[in-house]
Parts: C-alpha cells; sequence; structure tokens
C-alpha cells in the first residue's frame, strides 16, 4: 500500500550528549499504525537524495527520520557542510551512534508508531546503520547498502573509528541486509567477503545481494554510477525486507 | 567517507568563495565519489578556512587525469618560481655586497 498524502516537517532532537540536532521527518497520512526507519545520511551530508528518500519511505507507509549527523560543523549547502566535516576528519562514530539513538529514540515515543524501527543507510551511512545495529539494540532491522569500511585496516583506526565495524559482528541485534555493486572498491568484492564469513561464523540473520554491472552508489539516480535495473531490483529488497521484519 | 585517501595540507593565503574571497586555513585534498562532475570518482581538492561558516570553501571535482596534468603544472611552476625566486636573492645579496664595498671605498678616502 502507498500513500500519496503524507506530512513533512524540520524538527529538532536530542542528539549525541543531549546536542540539538535538526532532522528532517516525513508521516505518512493516516492513524497506522506505521513501522519507523530512522535514515542515516551519506557522506555528502544531510542531501537532497535523503530527504527526498525519507518521503520515499513515508510514500510505503513508513514513518521516516532523517538526521543531520553533521549538525555541529554548521548550516549552509550540504556540499559545503560535508566539505568542512572532511576538513575536521569526519564526525566520531560514537557520536554518529548517540545522534541516530536520539533519532530511534523519537520514532518510539510517535503516535501510530506500530513499535517497529529500522535502520537505514548508504555509503558511510550503511556503514554506520551497521555499527548501530551492533552497538545497540534498539532497532529490529538493519540496511546497509554498499557501507565501505566497514571492514578496516589496522592503519585506519583512529580516535574518531576506533574499532572496525566488522570485528563487532558478534554484537549485531537485527537483520541484516545489504545490497553491494560488484565492481565497487569501498567496500570491495573482497571486503563484503569478508564481512558475510563475519555474519555466518556468527549466526546471524542476513541477506546480502551483489550485483554485477555495478559499483558503488547504485541507487544514486543523479549520479553515474546509478543502475536502473539493479536500483529498481534493490529498492524491492529493501522494502521487502523491511516488511518482513517491520509489520506488527 | 567511503574511502580513506584524504590528504589535509595546511593552507595560507586567500580563495574566492560564493560571494568573496576568504583566508585559507586548510587545502583538503581526496579521491571519492564525485558529487557534481559526471565521474564516479574524482580528485576533489577543497581550499576551506576551518573556522568560518562552511560556505568558506573554494572546490574542484577532477578526473585522475586532470588532477595529474595540474599536480605537473603546479610542479614546473614551483620550481620556475624557487629558480626566479634564488636568482632575485643572488641579486639582492649581490648589490648588497657590492653598495657596502663602495660605502667601505669612500670612508677610506
Amino acid at each position: 500500500m502507498t500513500y500519496r498524502g503524507m506530512t513533512v516537517e524540520e524538527i529538532k532532537i536530542e542528539g549525541d550528549k543531549g546536542d540539538p540536532i535538526s532532522a528532517y521527518v516525513a508521516r505518512p497520512s493516516g492513524p497506522g499504525p506505521f513501522p519507523g526507519v530512522v535514515l542515516v545520511h551519506h557522506l555528502p551530508g544531510w542531501s537532497e537524495w535523503y530527504i527526498e528518500t525519507t518521503r520515499k519511505f513515508a510514500h510505503y507507509g513508513y514513518i521516516a527520520i532523517c538526521h543531520n549527523l553533521y549538525e555541529r560543523s554548521g548550516q549552509g549547502d550540504p556540499d559545503d557542510v560535508a566539505a568542512k566535516v572532511r576538513a575536521e576528519g569526519g564526525v566520531p562514530d560514537a557520536q554518529v551512534v548517540g545522534d541516530t539513538a536520539g533519532a530511534v529514540k523519537w520514532m518510539r515515543a510517535q503516535p501510530g508508531h506500530n513499535g517497529k524501527v529500522g535502520v537505514f543507510g548508504s555509503c558511510s551511512g550503511g556503514r554506520h546503520a551497521f555499527l548501530y545495529a551492533c552497538q545497540r539494540n534498539d532497532v529490529d532491522a538493519c540496511v546497509d547498502l554498499w557501507g565501505g569500511r566497514v571492514v578496516m585496516a589496522k592503519e585506519e583506526l583512529n580516535e574518531k573509528t576506533p574499532v572496525a565495524p566488522v570485528d563487532l559482528t558478534s554484537q549485531l541485534s537485527c537483520p541484516l541486509l545489504g545490497i553491494f555493486g560488484n565492481e565497487d572498491r569501498a567496500p570491495s568484492p573482497e571486503q563484503v567477503n569478508r564481512h558475510e564469513a563475519a555474519l555466518k561464523e556468527h549466526g546471524k540473520a542476513y541477506e546480502f545481494y551483489r550485483y554485477d554491472g555495478a559499483g558503488h552508489g547504485i541507487f544514486y539516480y543523479h549520479r553515474p554510477m546509478y543502475r536502473v535495473e539493479q536500483a529498481l531490483d534493490g529498492w524491492n529488497k529493501v522494502f521487502a525486507f523491511f516488511g518482513k521484519h517491520l509489520a506488527r | 567517507m567511503c574511502t580513506s585517501i584524504v590528504e589535509i595540507a595546511p593552507a595560507a593565503g586567500m580563495a574566492k568563495g560564493e560571494a568573496d574571497w576568504f583566508k585559507l586555513t586548510q587545502a583538503v585534498v581526496a579521491y571519492d565519489h564525485a558529487r557534481h562532475a559526471l565521474l564516479e570518482d574524482a580528485i576533489t581538492i577543497d581550499f576551506v578556512n576551518g573556522d568560518l561558516p562552511p560556505g568558506a570553501r573554494a572546490a574542484v571535482e577532477l578526473t585522475l587525469e586532470s588532477a595529474k596534468a595540474l599536480n605537473a603544472a603546479l610542479a614546473r611552476a614551483i620550481a620556475a618560481a624557487e629558480r626566479e625566486e634564488s636568482d632575485r636573492r643572488l641579486a639582492i645579496e649581490q648589490r648588497r655586497a657590492f653598495l657596502a664595498q663602495g660605502a667601505e671605498s669612500r670612508m677610506a678616502a
């Protein structure tokens, strides 16, 4: 079922350490109850694609929230803000997890929510979504779209990213859906293999789909990496997965 | 970020942003997903001032080939500039030595 009517607004929520951060929310019209999706944005920031995708989830019957992980670096064009964050060495993983916890908490307090929450992210957001599902146990399903640096070399670890998410796989608290392109380099097919091996080793529930003829950013219709056939199939996989795990 | 190819260099100078010129603090060079160039990945260079709001930024996204050509052009220009600066320093030193010698001769006379 789809919902053409929806309400959207920009709100403030409590992020990590109680910091107020902005969030974009979209709710389908009607009494619900609706499942919830928390969108963890990608490296290009709190971008138009993420705002649109928040509405897409509402269109398909989810209360959706996308919080601004780059709030602390200032306001402006998302590209400029993302560049500032890059110059600062990125955002700390712990802060992203804290901010996302704020979005999950907001979701669980909504009237008309069915009590189920999925976390969704692409690119760095896919990595962060997986990290969140490993470090917290308050989400019911996780979607990681081509998240790079889930597998990390020791030299890549630093104060802001102290742990390779793959090393936390034993703590994964919900089913995971992963969508990857076999021509990607971050994550490379070998890194996806290592991630999958860790999931198998720890007996986790997961579904991985790995597309030929596609690299990174398969769903980004405004970029050359868009692959229409794989994107349409991938979106079907996302909605089937959330449909299975977030229904009540 | 999905890759870890990021180099941050301190930068002193000025850059032209959205509206005005601003003082630079850093140049950030990365190889990552392009946002505007119709490329999957690009060498991106952001000239920024970390003490100012995010709009204080001058940015480019280049193909690898363009980045290599830019790198070579920079290297050539820097080498020529260093030669010229070296020649200039030498000429200044020689002129100062000549003037000092002249002054000594006048004093002796």
